[in-house]
């Protein structure tokens, strides 16, 4: 039991000094996670944008592969990255295995599906109604389509906020594809994963105090956006 | 009126009975026209398809302007509007559910504020105009959703049951707003209601609709 207080007091010791190790592995998973996020934002958005707002061949198909892919083990996307990083793999010669730009692939495979599935469903439950007002008002298709995305935002923003929480978090993908060299690929979960195995508790629950206080803000500001979004009552 | 409406033997079924059968008439003079019948007699039907917002199965739906055909293209929608039951408020405030039909017109900042205050004073919705358009009352929304239609300056604007799910007090408030756009004379008016004593009250001409037949009635 002491060991776990002293563990903990060492541990704000750590957030309270503003250790640089401790800051360049925050900074290191906030720069990687971001940068998934944001590129799978911006397929994501589109791709679950279309899909809610066209009726096409293929459309069920694909809604039911995104909402699969969105329990994706990453330990499998992990595999199937480093399969395609590494040396003998179809993109080998890149030479980004071990390298954060391998755990940003890693990650937007994760992020995507959930952005994407999330942004479908924020669409289609936009009520009918705003697209036929806009229509009556003058609005071309592409005006109306628009309009629809808007009045979607609050569900469009949860769907990201909930991508940027799962990669925040994930560990498997990032540890295989990353190889969690200090300094360069190591970041939150897998230095936690790592100190953990070497029993320097200090460091892992600093870091997991962290990985706390940021899934609490994701939640929170979900909170508050999806209570923006209950003002929509279809009038 | 520069715009003439010219619906002729219309058809339509609903759930594969005859809704509309071999509707046919001319909204050619400016002024408020009502359009009364009983509840499922397919007013609203009739509504949608003269605001092209639905295709009828059979007949035609023509605009003129002085005497030519108009192109049922997006300048013509933009002519005219349809305010629907259910009028669909934007998530935002009344203002920028106002000036929605004039943004996507790329109207001009200061155009846009004027046009917008003068129609929320013309419904008596200038106070909310910063108000959350979500959280207005039921009489309000219908206000607004008229103010909608009306700073687009619509040739011809159909309303599908204006008061139908208002309160005494904004149904004699929105009853004196349609009068005061009957007085402007700017707007043809197309209006549907089942309440026969509004019909009397608004109409310059009374049309009933039953059994899918139109029929124009003498006041």
């Amino acid at each position: 039991m002491n060991s776990i207080i002293e563990g903990f007091l060492k541990a704000f010791s750590l957030i309270y000094n503003l250790d640089q190790e401790l800051l360049g592995i925050i900074f290191l998973s906030l720069e990687v996670s971001g940068t998934a996020l944001m590129i799978s934002s911006i397929i994501g958005v589109p791709v679950g944008t279309v899909i809610g707002l066209k009726k096409f061949p293929g459309r069920g198909f694909i809604i039911t592969l995104l909402n699969t892919f969105m329990g994706l083990p990453p330990v499998v996307v992990g595999l199937f990255v480093y399969l395609l990083l590494s040396r003998s793999g179809p993109l080998g010669f890149m030479g980004l295995l071990y390298t954060p730009s391998a755990m940003v692939t890693a990650q937007t495979i994760l992020a995507f599906p959930i952005v994407a599935s999330l942004c479908h469903s924020a669409i289609v439950t936009v009520d009918p109604i705003i697209g036929l007002a806009a229509i009556t008002l003058g609005a071309t298709p592409y005006q109306k389509a628009i309009t629809i995305v808007k009045e979607a935002r609050y569900g469009i923003l949860s769907g990201i906020i909930a991508g940027f929480g799962r990669v925040m978090a994930e560990v498997g993908a990032i540890l295989i594809v990353g190889g969690n060299i200090a300094g360069y690929t190591r970041v939150m979960t897998t230095t936690i994963a790592l100190e953990t195995d070497k029993g320097n508790f200090e460091l892992a629950l600093a870091l997991g105090i962290i990985l706390l206080i940021i899934s609490l803000t994701i939640n929170i500001v979900l909170h508050v956006i999806q209570r923006k979004g209950t003002l929509k009552t279809g009038k | 009126m520069s715009l003439e409406l010219v619906v002729s033997n219309i058809f339509k079924k609903y759930n594969g009975e005859p809704l509309l059968n071999d509707c046919s008439f001319s909204f050619n003079k400016s002024g408020t026209y009502v359009l009364t019948g009983p509840n499922g007699s397919g007013k609203s039907t009739f509504l949608r398809i003269c605001s092209l917002l639905e295709e009828p199965d059979k007949g035609e739906v023509n605009f003129y302007s002085e005497g030519v055909l108009v192109k049922k293209d997006i300048e013509l929608k933009r002519r005219i509007t349809l305010l629907l039951p259910k009028i669909g408020v934007f998530n935002t405030t009344v203002f920028k559910n106002v000036s929605y039909g004039l943004k996507i017109r790329n109207l001009k900042v200061g155009e846009i504020e004027k046009r917008v205050n003068s129609a929320l004073d013309f419904v008596g919705l200038r106070n909310k105009k910063t108000q959350k358009a979500l959280t207005l009352s039921s009489g309000e929304t219908q206000r607004l959703g008229i103010a909608r239609a009306l700073v687009i300056d619509p040739e011809l604007i159909f309303l599908d049951e204006p008061t139908a799910s208002v309160d005494q007090k904004n149904t004699e408030i929105i009853e004196d707003i349609i009068l005061k756009m009957k007085n402007d004379g700017k707007s043809t008016v197309v209006i549907t209601t089942h309440d026969m004593a509004q019909a009397e009250r608004l109409a310059d001409k009374l049309l009933v609709l039953k059994n899918g037949k139109l029929a124009e009635k003498v006041k």
